[in-house]
């Protein structure tokens, strides 16, 4: 079953409240690391031949899967091209991000 | 059982009989026996334990954290390069608060490439956040190892068992081995109260900030210096059930000593034989054997210097451009207590050269004609 997860700013106080493992002090939904993207991935739905390969590959879990297409979560990724890359049908073009 | 074995197999029976469940190794001469003995153990079903095969220390231990993460007791042993090529990974075992418990066979590091004992590869991760733990017998490594369990689990601190090459690791002793069902009272299984799972999945040592880092290095420090008192208590209980109590220090003649050596390791049980010989001399010396190194018996060292009127620190290493490490350790421990002690600070037997009870003669005539070192650091043994 898939957790709902809210984005929340994880402060402690104290060292009291702190954990003593270094487990779950940060909060990378908080974390929104889209803004240090340069270059956006940009998928063309019908070149994509649906393998799941940009969903697996992305370190940032910023690809989800929607009604058996990739839907890239432009709050998150970073813009590391690594589903350019990876894509067999050459499909996803990393584009200049305009400032 | 009482059984004739090196001081590799002595770490073995230890994590054998502290029912090690995850251990990852990876082989180096001198500690090899180590994990060819607990392989067996686990090929032939004596040792309930996961054996994971690895291409390196620096993999060795990212295995154990893993494995100490989801709650298994974890061993592993290594030596020399191979501690050193596990250095990063130390820190993330202590960071992350999993009590690996890893022996470590004191091998001088290359170059000049070298398989004999000296203390500079233990001794150069002296700030990963380890408990360290020297010995100087076979039977000492074993009790060490299974109070060593004890210690960090508690603590959730990891610990290295430290034995000199050759001098201990291939030295055959006999061991009384425990009976499995005593040290299974002893030590009860490992239960964190905090570890990973599948169902209830978090972030283990993700970007942590500096609203948060600083605190959870206090905790670390904090627990550390629990250890002290935690490893006298458990020391005493290990005695009451087996006979023999650990402890942070073991003392010879110390109390009425003129001249007290501080050793460490097997150069602790030359230093005692040595100490014996001069006394019936009437040469009044003494022989302190630092047993846990990290963290430093501050106040054991302290109250058996207190009648001393010199002390000589002799070191198996060095730290380049200061002194030896132990020398370092035990002035600093004087600070603020007792600053017109004399305190000697010796070098001798780097690279595994034989350390003798002559080179404790030697070192005790030039300590007691001196009324203070008047060097830096003072060689024993170097051609020159």
């Amino acid at each position: 079953m898939k957790k709902e997860k809210q984005a929340k700013e994880i402060i402690f106080k104290s060292e009291k409240e702190v954990p003593l493992m270094p487990m779950s002090v940060g909060n990378m939904l908080w974390n929104k690391t889209g803004g240090w993207r340069n270059i956006r991935p940009v998928i063309d739905l019908e070149n994509c031949i649906q393998c799941g390969i940009c969903w697996k590959f992305c370190p940032d879990v910023a690809i989800s899967i929607e009604n058996e297409r990739p839907v890239v979560d432009y709050v998150y990724c970073k813009g590391c091209g690594l589903c350019a890359e990876e894509c067999p049908s050459k499909c996803i073009a990393m584009v200049e991000e305009e400032k | 059982m009482r059984k004739v074995i090196m001081g590799n197999h002595a770490l073995s029976y230890g994590a054998m009989l502290g029912r090690a469940q995850v251990i990852a190794a990876y082989p180096i001469t001198p500690q090899t026996q180590v994990v060819e003995l607990l392989s067996e153990m686990c090929a032939d079903k004596i040792l309930d334990a996961k054996f994971i095969k690895v291409e390196s220390e620096h993999s060795a231990m990212a295995a154990c954290l893993g494995a100490s993460l989801a709650g298994a007791r974890t061993f592993t042993a290594t030596s020399s390069q191979g501690l050193t090529l596990m250095h990063e990974l130390l820190h993330w075992a202590s960071g992350g608060r999993l009590p690996v418990v890893m022996g470590n066979i004191n091998r001088a590091m290359a170059p000049g490439w070298s398989i004999w004992s000296d203390q500079n590869d233990s001794l150069s991760q002296r700030d990963t956040g380890w408990i360290q733990f020297y010995c100087s017998n076979n039977q000492e490594v074993l009790d060490t190892v299974i109070q060593a369990f004890k210690v960090s689990e508690k603590l959730l601190i990891p610990s290295m068992v430290i034995l000199d090459a050759f001098t201990l690791s291939h030295t055959y002793e006999v061991v009384d081995v425990p009976k499995q069902a005593k040290v299974d009272k002893f030590l009860p299984p490992f239960k964190p109260e905090i570890t990973v799972t599948p169902d209830d999945p978090h972030a283990f040592g993700g970007l942590t900030g500096p609203e948060h880092y600083f605190e959870l290095r206090y905790k670390l420090q904090k627990d550390m210096e629990k250890a002290p008192a935690l490893i006298e208590e458990t020391g005493k209980e290990y005695e009451k059930m087996f006979g023999r109590y650990l402890g942070q220090v073991e003392e010879h003649c110390c109390d009425d000593a003129e001249l007290i050596l501080v050793t460490s390791g097997t150069m602790g049980s030359t230093a005692r034989v040595a100490v014996d010989a001069l006394r019936e001399e009437g040469i009044k010396v003494g022989n302190l054997r630092i047993k846990v190194f990290r963290p430093f018996p501050f106040e054991k060292v302290r109250n058996i210097f207190k009648n001393a009127k010199k002390v000589a620190v002799i070191d198996r290493n060095i730290s380049y451009g200061h002194h030896g490490m132990f020398f370092q350790e035990v002035k600093s421990a004087m600070y603020g207590h007792d600053h017109d002690l004399p305190i000697f600070g010796f070098i001798t037997g780097l690279g595994g050269r034989d350390i003798t009870p002559s080179t404790f003669r030697e070192i005790a005539e030039l300590s007691l004609e001196k009324n203070k070192p008047e060097e830096e650091i003072i060689w024993i043994g170097v051609n020159r």
